[in-house]
């Protein structure tokens, strides 16, 4: 009764109705991989609900001030603002630790749920037209959230971060030509300038996460005027789509999903201790800790600055530092790469039509290779940032696995992709199942179709791989 | 999704489930019904035991494990709850919904460009006033880049050199002199110039190693008295502190990204990323045995920029 004179009152002033009707009856395929994009949603709804309590606590300065609290061994310890309010809101502020560290794991499922769902949206071609807006924002919100991700582990002012910030600096400065101011107007000065947790702060809390929040409106507003792709299957054509419809099912299905992470996270959170800041100590600039690693998701970057060559060069007789190709070159043809891959597709495929219906993987085996290939080389790149880790377990001298990393950094993703697109090629040609009921035959097939008819096929796996 | 809820599978048409769509009071739910109710009912009974209890961890003084998992199973009550209740007793699709034909039809995008270019006309034809505004917006726009310049200091002289300057006395990071006494041979001191510990790229390795295994270039002949050499300690790859040295065989290592920097001959990259030597900073030995520098170092520190001087 109440409910109904409500949606009246509402209706009488906003006409809300029809539109209302339309939204609940929206229709949502049913399968498992389009809940990775709401994994990410809702973890970054759990960033903000714990973040707004974290900055409850936090204090964004540099400045020295003695720690009294409930953690002994720091007791009386002269450090900065931000370190001191770290461990106060850790140790002396209740749930305060639990939501640093839901917080913090919330920051790295966010970010792996990104990286799959990127990935599900590229195998299955659900980019094409008429959804190459939506890549565009989504890779934007990738590139946000890497940068958020870095800022927001950067804040305590901890010993580790601390060096990750002056790598930052570093990879700055190695810009050609702007570097040097690039670095002073960003962090207020010669490292370690104490503007930088500050501007970090402001940075981290108000305005990324503005653009994610409009970013993502845009993102799912789209979404519903284009409405849903889907996979193809009996009654689902180009022109409809076939699942649950919002309301009830769906909803109620999707805020399960929300609780269940939230119930994963806290686990997490709870259980598994994640970055302890207090172990790190407070950040010195002449004192660094071994092993350092950063967040999972900036490890390719650190693992380019390892693997690079130690080469540097002089144009028009100035100096390009090392870091400049790995660290600004890599990561920039990385994210040039990804916005451009519908139109680059667009262009090698000729395939300009709009697609509601997704492709099942093994039907592009040369796109199949292009992302397999590309997946093995950040796979790499991000394991080659643990070299010293490796050496210390496997007790091989980290020179060597550096030279051997440099190696199979090559020579792996092309491998990786030649031998995608065989495999891929006879789950095509075969029509198996999955991939475990390739026969050895059909497998030798494929692979010999593909060396047969060179000119074409070589051509299409050259450019599959070039396209890393 | 983790609820005891099966049978999204996308690849089978949903057939007709026993008891699924409508008819909320029809008899096939009601078939069903009592066991997933109660399992439900259970989970939902289950979230608010456990929020109880969280509520009573807290304020009996706060655990944070506890906590954590006291929370989790109030939440993972809730996802099985819901994704049974919509997978068992909500109504099962398939509901198929039509797209709508992308992009408008011919005539209205006409009428749209027509009645658009109409007004555009109206402004375009006033050139000047055109010209005028597109200078108007243009200075605004740079005139309004200028306070970003308010963000730092020009860089000027600060990459090219540090506190270190001849006659500075070395001390440790807690401000004590260092004497040359305080160093046997393999033993290694981080030092900075007297009054300047807390700067960026003061910090500087003093290594004492054997005389005769030092090799120095001949202009740099006085900068190690007795085998006390210094070289600065920030990595000339990113920056970070060449925190690592081995005694035996007299290498630094950078734990940042495992460049090795060989001590004996004039801290050499031997491996890894870095490119350049540690910049050396030549030492003096003060009659009553301190130890200072006699300069700075003989080049810029840390990580490379643009105008730095081969």
């Amino acid at each position: 009764m109440i409910l109904r004179r409500g949606a009246r009152w509402l209706d009488d002033r906003l006409g809300a109705a029809s539109v209302a009707r339309t939204s609940l009856a929206k229709v949502f395929p049913d399968h498992w991989s389009f809940m990775l994009g709401e994994i990410a949603l809702y973890c970054f709804v759990i960033l903000v609900l714990t973040g707004v309590f974290l900055t409850f606590f936090f204090e964004p300065g540099t400045n020295e001030v003695v720690y009294h609290g409930a953690y002994a061994p720091l007791d009386g310890a002269r450090v900065s603002a931000a370190y001191a309010s770290s461990v106060r809101l850790s140790f002396d502020v209740r749930t305060g630790l639990l939501m640093r560290q839901v917080h913090h794991w919330a920051a790295l499922v966010f970010l792996a749920a990104i990286v799959v769902h990127v990935c599900r949206i590229f195998f299955t071609g659900a980019f094409r037209r008429p959804r190459e807006l939506n890549w565009l924002i989504g890779v934007t919100l990738l590139a946000l959230s890497l940068f958020n991700g870095f800022s927001g582990y950067s804040l305590p002012d901890d010993l580790l971060s601390g060096v990750g910030l002056r790598i930052a600096y570093s990879i700055a400065l190695s810009v050609p030509v702007a570097g040097s101011w690039l670095a002073f107007l960003v962090f207020g000065g010669e490292f370690p300038a104490d503007q930088i947790i500050h501007r970090l702060f402001v940075v981290h809390i108000l305005l990324v996460p503005g653009l994610l929040v409009a970013l993502l409106t845009a993102h799912i507003g789209i979404l519903v005027r284009q409405k849903h792709s889907q996979f193809p299957g009996p009654g689902r054509t180009e022109h409809n789509v076939v699942g649950s419809k919002f309301w009830p099912t769906y909803a109620t299905r999707s805020v399960a999903l929300f609780c269940a992470i939230v119930a994963v996270l806290l686990i997490l959170g709870g259980l598994v201790q994640i970055n302890p800041i207090w172990l790190y100590g407070p950040f010195e600039p002449s004192q660094v800790s071994s092993p350092a690693q950063p967040d999972w998701y900036i490890g390719w970057v650190e693992g380019a600055l390892r693997m690079y060559p130690p080469w540097e060069f002089r144009l028009f007789g100035h100096l390009v530092p090392n870091p400049f190709v790995p660290a600004v070159l890599v990561p920039g043809v990385t994210f040039l790469l990804l916005y451009l891959w519908p139109f680059l597709e667009q262009r090698l495929s000729r395939d300009r039509d709009a697609h509601q219906l997704l492709d099942r993987p093994r039907d592009h085996p040369v796109r199949c290779a292009a992302g397999a290939g590309t997946l093995a080389f950040y796979g790499l790149l991000l394991a080659t940032a643990s070299n010293d880790v490796i050496a210390r377990l496997t007790r091989v001298p980290v020179a060597a696995l550096t030279v051997a990393g440099r190696t199979i950094l090559l020579a792996g993703p092309p491998v990786v992709a030649a031998a995608t697109y065989v495999v891929v090629r006879a789950l095509r040609d075969s029509g198996a199942e999955g991939v475990l009921q390739v026969s050895f035959g059909q497998l030798a097939a494929a692979a010999r179709a593909t060396l047969r008819r060179r000119p074409p096929a070589a051509a299409t796996i050259a450019g599959g791989s070039e396209d890393r | 999704m983790t609820s005891g809820g099966e049978g999204h599978d996308a690849g089978v048409p949903a057939g007709p489930r026993p008891g699924a769509p409508e008819g909320e009071a029809g008899r096939p739910v009601r078939l069903r019904a009592p066991r997933p109710e109660r399992r439900i009912a259970a989970a939902f009974g289950l979230t608010a035991a456990a929020a109880v209890g969280f509520a009573a961890v807290y304020w009996l003084g706060g655990q944070t494990q506890l906590e954590g998992v006291l929370l989790a199973v109030a939440f993972a009550g809730l996802a099985y709850g819901l994704g049974a209740w919509s997978a068992r007793l909500m109504p099962q699709g398939p509901f198929v919904e039509e797209h709508e034909p992308f992009g408008s039809s011919r005539g209205e995008r006409a009428a749209f460009a027509a009645e658009f270019e109409e007004d555009l006309e109206a402004i375009s034809r006033r050139r000047l006033l055109g010209r005028a505004l597109a200078l108007a917006v243009g200075a605004l726009g740079a005139a309004l880049l200028f306070p970003v310049r308010s963000l730092g200091p020009r860089p000027g002289r600060a990459l090219y050199q540090t506190p270190w300057q001849g006659g500075a006395q070395a001390v440790t990071a807690d401000g004590r002199p260092v004497r040359a006494a305080d160093l046997d041979v393999g033993s290694v001191l981080t030092v900075f110039p007297e009054g300047q510990v807390e700067a960026g790229d003061a910090a500087a390795l003093l290594v004492r190693v054997d005389p005769a295994a030092l090799r120095p270039p001949p202009e740099r002949a006085g900068w190690s008295p007795d085998g006390l050499v210094a070289h600065s300690k920030l990595c000339t790859h990113a920056g970070c502190p060449v925190g690592l040295y081995e005694q035996g065989s007299n290498l630094l290592f950078c734990p940042c990204h495992q460049s090795v920097f060989a001590l004996l001959e004039g801290a050499r990259p031997i491996s890894g990323p870095a490119a350049r030597p540690l910049p050396q900073l030549p030492i003096e030995v003060t009659s009553d045995g301190y130890v200072r520098a006699s300069g700075d170092f003989e080049g810029p520190v840390g990580p490379g920029f643009w105008r730095r001087p081969p």
